[in-house]
């Protein structure tokens, strides 16, 4: 496939795949090759006309350099390389041309733009444009459209690219977007004025070469040359996309993605992109201490003394910890050390329950019993997925797009879904809503375990919607041995992939915060504190658990948000967000990925890991480190999987057989764990924009369905 | 001029019976079957012998383009498309064919499809020809019932004609964007390559001819390429349908030898001009889209592909717009342009702008509300679009207008003098 050709670029030979197109060609050749409707990811659409070429002995006119294979050159009469011309008068004059109609139309309306200073338009009128303008007739101006909470559009800007129909139609899988009516009276339109339904929304901004389509919550906020640009990991789920964060002091005003092939590609979930103005309200800046009844404001010292008396006084075996879903891995290590000191092993990070990371015998299990095995673009080497409890779409939406990808690049790509039927934008065989219906798969009735078995790398993906039940034990051994008599993994492949939906929850399980000997996981945690069994909590961040239960628990809050988890507190630390501080995450597939501070954090608020330092040496249990590092050091001892960067695993075969314990399952049918996709963790849920996303595009859907 | 005898539409004029017991007395579905014996490739050389090229505008060798179908059928089926969306302006023949000579057109589509192993031919008529779908269709529904074609029919090649009424769109005929419309999509011409041949209609080898082009096809091969080859000069053999409207005395469609001279055919079959020879201003000699002529080189000029070609113009579909010297010219081109921006798909840049902007500056120029340095800028414009585009509407868009300012741009000049001349402040704002 990938042979390659000799071909002459401005007179410069250079060797090509001959599968690239004349565009890639003449950038491998060092050729810049202007262009707006070409995009890497999307189909060739072929219709901007600016990235005309010059080819020799060609027809005498010029060629679109992105709809055309270098296979499809014809070399010269007596067998020499085909020549491609990028600096000929012919193609200065064909830029020009096509530069100038780009602009007759466009409005000159840059100072008020958001695109102003990124705009691709921009800046291939000052590179391939003419000086000034020939048109003296009036512009054309185009009505607006409505694209919803997210998306602003001024459509007059619009040059018909159709990138974003293309993105809309090929990755998202939505057919929202069209162009309609022909020649100038062309738009680009979502039909019937609504939103774009689909959780990767944001793209269309990225993908916009002009000011058409542009971020809604960031309109007239900034220049991008006046913003700080932080490169950083994202929290919102446990893909770990990777973001860029344009902070201008303290106050992130977008969130962009980053390119990392194996991992979000250049996507972004919109969730991860506009959750922004969440880090701006209902932040916890002050330590309080609940006096009275009432949580009032408090200093360091109060706050730590109070929970510092509070702990000294309490029996060791009546203290826990639960660790949540957005916490950075060195901050757990911190916590457990804390834990350890103090004596207790009730300590938990799966405030979902989630029966992961613990063996039916106690022990600890291998990795890759809590991890995505395949990798996330190793999934697309699979040629069977069987999803489990899971709706992707809503708990990774980057990974849903993934397997659209391949479900759209492969004809005979079978999907299989147990659980809750979804619109996951391909098609996929629905097995069945629960439990029994994969005991029905395992035992073969119906035919997708013949489709399982024939497969060369069969996957399997589990949701927390399976693993947080009362019988997940029971499930894990039947998913187990289905994924042992399917082959998912064997020697050279490892389709078992558990789907997390918490950034924090991997590196939580590597470091092994979890019931310690006789320990109580966070349904015991919960009870116990709701019987009197334990009296001192400590809550790091979790916000997603029954605080009802904590009511006459002494609680310890450590976060950032004032969510349902500071609202039983007693004590409140204040810490920084992900945004605020550097720290590890380790994504699903278990790739460890460095996040870094974009700004300090608010008002009295500081880092986990000094928080809990410095609470440490109030106990008199100081912990051994003094800076970050040290701390690091010390986890990377702990768990030495932490300690290579960005390196998914091998996803190297296990005794998926042992997994969970054989027991009895309950017939309920699996559920998401993700509710309202946009309100899932604190931060969201003091979003404005994340309300009104959930407002415009789930509760008006859900009574548009009824 | 030519004989009766060597007219292949012989009710071109629908004085006779168009039904299938017609079209058999002249001719029609004879012999058919020893075509098809002759061998499909045979069938292919036949057609190259006989030069004929295709009538849908381009002129392509009809046998060569036959000949770029895959030789045999792999995992996709064949298919064989007819363009019969005739909406160039000024073009009528492929409408008199459909209604009128339906037969010709059913052994064509049999005969093509069969030299290039295709068991199924679509028919894509234009949206506004709504009696000429339901004649064409009497007649398929004829040969079904005579099991001319069909499964298992009396000349043992299965195969299925479907007519697809089109909604009207000029770009549809372009033969990509016909396929997109074919397919259920929007019509808009697609990227090549692929061409067609490789992947075509549902990505399957397709070859997409003009109605006249597959039409002419039976009688070719039942009277010998020599015979075709006998009309018209070499490189533009054969007969051709030619449509003469305007400012003739009796417009017509009229079946001649490739290559008559144009005057001739016009003094010959339409009565001349109104108002005689020496009245004419300009004469388009292929449909909307190729540049005007002036009189000087209608004089003498022949009506075929190369000599057409040499002035610049083309021989299109042969639709012959005839004005004469009380035409607005300017005008003209400006209402012709109108219907190319009307057109445009909207899909690539240089079209979609370009088409609107130089209507309007057409526009204005028809009033005389321009300037002289106006003319350059709109002919740069034009010239921005030629060549530039995916489909060839962009050039046909910009033909007309070249055409207009290389022969008559002393008249719009005159124009634009005069309407300066009426208000003596256009010079002073000029000046600023």
């Amino acid at each position: 496939m990938a042979d390659t050709r000799t071909i002459k670029v401005n007179g410069i030979e250079v060797d090509v795949r001959s599968d690239l197109t004349l565009l890639q060609a003449c950038e491998e050749a060092g050729e810049e090759i202007p262009r707006f409707c070409y995009h890497e990811r999307l189909s060739v659409a072929g219709n901007c006309r600016m990235c005309l070429i010059e080819v020799k002995g060609g027809p005498p006119k010029p060629v679109a350099s992105c709809a055309q294979n270098v296979r499809d050159l014809r070399p010269g009469p007596e067998g020499e390389p085909p020549e491609l011309f990028t600096n000929t008068p012919m193609v200065k004059k064909a830029r020009e041309g096509v530069m100038e109609f780009l602009l007759i139309n466009h409005p000159l309306d840059c100072p008020i733009c958001d695109q102003g200073g990124e705009c691709d338009l921009q800046d291939q009128a000052m590179a391939y444009g003419r000086d000034g303008t020939r048109f003296e007739e009036n512009k054309r101006a185009v009505e607006e459209k409505h694209m919803g909470p997210l998306i602003k559009t001024i459509m007059t800007r619009c040059i018909q690219c159709t990138r974003c129909v293309r993105f809309a139609t090929e990755i998202a899988g939505v057919d929202d977007l069209g162009l309609v009516n022909r020649g100038e009276n062309a738009e680009i339109t979502t039909y019937l004025e609504k939103a774009v339904e689909s959780e990767l929304t944001g793209n269309l901004i990225d993908v916009c070469p002009v000011g058409a389509l542009t971020s809604k919550p960031y309109a007239f906020t900034a220049r991008p040359w006046e913003l700080r640009k932080t490169e950083t990991i994202d929290v919102m789920d446990a893909v770990g996309s990777n973001i860029r964060v344009d902070a201008r002091g303290r106050e992130v005003l977008r969130i962009l993605p980053r390119t990392h092939q194996d991992v979000n590609e250049e996507w972004l979930a919109d969730k991860s992109r506009f959750i922004w103005d969440g880090l701006k309200s209902q932040r916890l800046d002050q330590p309080y201490v609940r006096k009275n009844g009432k949580l009032q404001q408090a200093s360091w010292d109060e706050a730590f003394s109070a929970a510092a008396a509070k702990l000294k006084n309490t029996a060791p075996e009546k203290v826990a910890a639960i660790a949540g879903d957005l916490v950075p891995a060195e901050a757990v290590k911190a916590l457990k050390d804390l834990m350890v000191a103090i004596g207790t092993p009730h300590t938990d990070c799966r405030q979902d329950g989630a029966g992961l990371g613990v063996s039916a015998d106690g022990s600890q299990p291998p990795r890759e019993s809590y991890l995505f095995n395949s990798g996330i673009s190793g999934l697309e080497r699979a040629d069977a997925v069987l999803l489990i409890g899971t709706n992707p779409r809503v708990e990774a939406p980057l990974i849903n797009a993934r397997l659209r990808k391949m479900w759209l690049a492969d004809i005979d790509l079978q999907i299989g879904l147990i659980g809750e039927a979804a619109e996951l934008t391909y098609e996929y065989a629905h097995l069945g809503a629960g439990p029994e219906s994969l005991t029905a798969v395992a035992k073969s009735e119906g035919s997708f375990l013949d489709v399982m078995k024939k497969a060369e790398r069969p996957a399997i993906v589990i949701g927390m919607g399976a693993l947080t039940r009362t019988d997940t034990g029971a499930l894990l051994a039947e998913i187990g041995a289905l994924a042992d008599a399917v082959g998912a993994v064997k020697e050279g492949w490892n389709g078992f992939n558990i789907l997390h939906t918490a950034a924090a929850r991997v590196g939580a399980l590597d470091l092994g915060f979890l019931p310690g000997e006789d320990g109580l996981g966070v349904r015991g945690i919960l009870d116990g504190a709701a019987s009197g069994d334990i009296e001192v909590v400590y809550n790091f961040g979790c916000d997603e658990i029954d605080v009802g239960k904590l009511a006459h628990a002494f609680v310890i809050y450590q976060g950032h948000h004032g969510d349902v988890g500071a609202q039983t507190a007693d004590v409140i630390f204040p810490s920084a967000a992900y945004t605020e501080q550097n720290g590890l995450y380790v994504n699903t597939e278990g790739r460890v990925q460095m996040a870094s501070r974009a700004y300090f954090p608010f008002g009295e608020a500081r880092e986990d890991w000094a928080i809990l330092r410095a609470f440490s040496d109030r106990l008199g249990k100081k912990l051994p480190y003094d800076d970050l590092f040290a701390l690091r050091q010390a986890m990377i001892t702990d768990a030495p999987v932490l300690g290579s960067l960005d390196e998914a695993p091998a996803g190297t075969a296990f005794d998926v057989k042992s997994l969970g314990k054989a027991g009895k399952l309950s017939p309920e049918p699996f559920a998401s764990p993700v509710k309202n996709y946009y309100l899932t963790n604190a931060i969201a849920r003091a979003s404005q924009t994340m309300a009104e996303c959930s407002a415009s595009l789930i509760e008006q859907g859900s009574m548009a369905a009824e | 001029m030519l004989q009766d005898k060597d007219r292949i539409f012989t009710n071109l004029y629908g004085l006779q019976d168009y039904r299938l017991e017609g079209a058999k007395q002249r001719g029609a579905w004879n012999a058919t079957k020893e075509i098809l014996e002759m061998g499909g490739d045979w069938i292919i050389d036949q057609t190259k012998e006989s030069g004929l090229r295709g009538r849908g505008g381009a002129g392509f060798p009809t046998g060569l383009k036959w000949s770029f179908m895959p030789k045999e059928v792999g995992d996709r089926p064949h298919y064989l498309v007819v363009n019969a969306d005739e909406s160039e302006p000024g073009t009528c023949k492929d409408r008199e064919i459909m209604r009128h000579d339906p037969h010709l057109l059913i052994e064509g589509c049999l005969v093509a499809s069969f030299a290039m192993k295709a068991n199924t031919c679509y028919i894509y008529i234009r949206g506004e020809y709504i009696f000429e779908r339901e004649q064409l269709q009497r007649a398929i529904d004829e040969a079904y019932e005579a099991k001319l074609i069909g499964k298992d029919n009396i000349h043992g090649w299965d195969f299925d004609l479907h007519v697809h009424h089109g909604a009207g769109a000029y770009i549809c005929g372009e033969e990509t964007a016909l396929l997109e419309s074919l397919e259920g999509k929007k019509g808009q011409p697609r990227l090549k390559p692929p061409f067609p041949a490789g992947a075509g209609l549902y990505g399957c080898p397709t070859t997409v001819n003009n109605v006249e082009s597959i039409a002419v096809v039976p009688t070719i091969i039942r009277r010998g390429a020599d015979w075709f080859k006998r009309f018209g000069r070499d490189r533009n053999a054969g007969t051709k349908v030619f449509c003469i409207s305007g400012h003739v005395n009796h417009p017509c469609n009229v079946e001649e030898a490739m290559s008559i001279p144009l005057k001739t055919l016009i003094d010959t079959h339409c009565g001349g001009v109104r108002g005689g020879w020496d009245n004419l201003k300009a004469i388009i000699p292929g449909g909307s889209s190729v540049r005007c002529l002036p009189k000087d080189i209608c004089d003498d000029v022949l009506m075929d592909f190369d000599a057409l070609m040499e002035h610049k113009s083309g021989l299109g579909t042969a639709a012959v717009i005839v004005m004469d010297q009380s035409t607005d010219i300017v005008k003209a081109i400006a209402r012709i342009s109108y219907f190319y921006k009307h057109e445009s798909c909207g899909q690539c840049t240089p079209c979609r702008e370009g088409t609107g902007w130089m209507w309007r500056v057409l526009e204005r120029m028809a009033v005389g509300d321009s300037s002289t340095a106006e003319i350059d800028k709109l002919l740069s414009v034009a010239g921005q679009i030629e060549g530039h585009t995916i489909c060839a509407l962009g050039d046909a868009a910009a033909w007309p207008v070249q055409g207009l300012i290389e022969h008559f741009r002393p008249e719009i000049e005159e124009r634009i003098n005069n309407y300066r001349a009426d208000r003596g402040h256009m010079q002073v704002i000029a000046a600023e």
